[in-house]
């Protein structure tokens, strides 16, 4: 009956993505069990994390960050990586949209077991902290000679 | 042999209908703000470097894609993914009194600003207002 407006910004994605959104907050109803250090969906930073047998790979997409402000601890097998981003707002000026997040941020990974909290290194290059977290040789897979 | 071929015919609509599908984009958070002299956005895109990112004015629209590259070992298994693509594109209507050909961007620590002048004959003045 009315026009719908919040069609004006938008292509069919937009539409998928408020179709996607629906879906997902659908699924928040279920009983589902909740990890007691998780965070709520589309907390930032957006994390990916990857194995290899050798490896534990951890990509945070946080961009605009100062390295140095950056808090990365880890005890026993929790990962933290704790920071604040500030967007310094000129104050003359008319913000029209604000979606970058801005604050303090914290967010904890609970790494495998065979995580080996002595060999840790991060990085950070545009925008993207990738830590690296050995495994425990002792947990890699094998071959055992049959004599 | 009329079964073979159909079963054929299906396989080959199946592949058309997965080209077909839009590849999963990111759509950047971003921040904009005017001032006297123009617009400025400033949008996150971690990960996309200065060479795999295109800017394109085309009347009144601003096209922005960029690609993240990330260094990811080839026998890495996916454990958990909030992001699940590495394509960022975002389309932005302009309006005329801007210059759009003389946008400026630079792209830092995966933070992109585009500064978009306005003519000079639009922005504002301050009319001095004289005695007598």
């Amino acid at each position: 009956m009315f026009g719908n407006l919040s069609g004006y910004e938008g292509s069919l994605f937009d539409e998928f993505r408020r179709l996607q959104d629906e879906i997902d907050s659908l699924f928040d109803q279920w009983p589902t069990t909740t990890g007691v250090r998780s965070t709520a969906p589309g907390s930032f930073p957006p994390i990916n994390v990857g194995a290899t047998p050798e490896r534990l790979e951890i990509y945070l997409f946080a961009a605009g960050l100062d390295p140095k402000a950056l808090e990365l601890t880890i005890q026993q097998n929790l990962l933290t990586v704790a920071g604040k981003r500030q967007i310094a707002l000129d104050k003359a000026a008319t913000y029209y949209r604000r979606e970058r997040f801005a604050g303090e941020f914290r967010r904890v990974l609970t790494l495998p077991e065979d995580a080996d909290p002595e060999r840790v290194d991060a990085r950070y290059a545009d925008g993207v902290l990738h830590i690296t977290v050995q495994r425990k040789e002792a947990s890699r897979p094998r071959a055992i000679a049959v004599n | 042999m009329a079964e073979t071929k159909q079963v054929a015919t299906r396989q080959a609509d199946a592949l058309q209908r997965e080209a077909a599908r839009p590849e999963l984009v990111l759509r950047p958070a971003t921040d904009i703000f005017e001032d006297d002299h123009g617009i400025t956005l400033q949008m996150d895109v971690p990960g996309a470097s200065r060479d795999r990112l295109t800017l394109q004015v085309n009347r009144d629209r601003l096209d922005v894609e960029a690609e993240a590259r990330i260094a990811m070992p080839a026998e890495m298994e996916a454990l958990y993914a909030d992001v699940r693509s590495t394509r960022y594109q975002r389309t932005f209507a302009l309006s005329s009194e801007l210059e759009t050909d003389k946008i400026e961007a630079s792209l830092k620590d995966g933070v992109l600003t585009l500064r978009i002048p306005k003519r000079a004959e639009v922005r504002p003045r301050k009319i001095e207002v004289s005695a007598g």
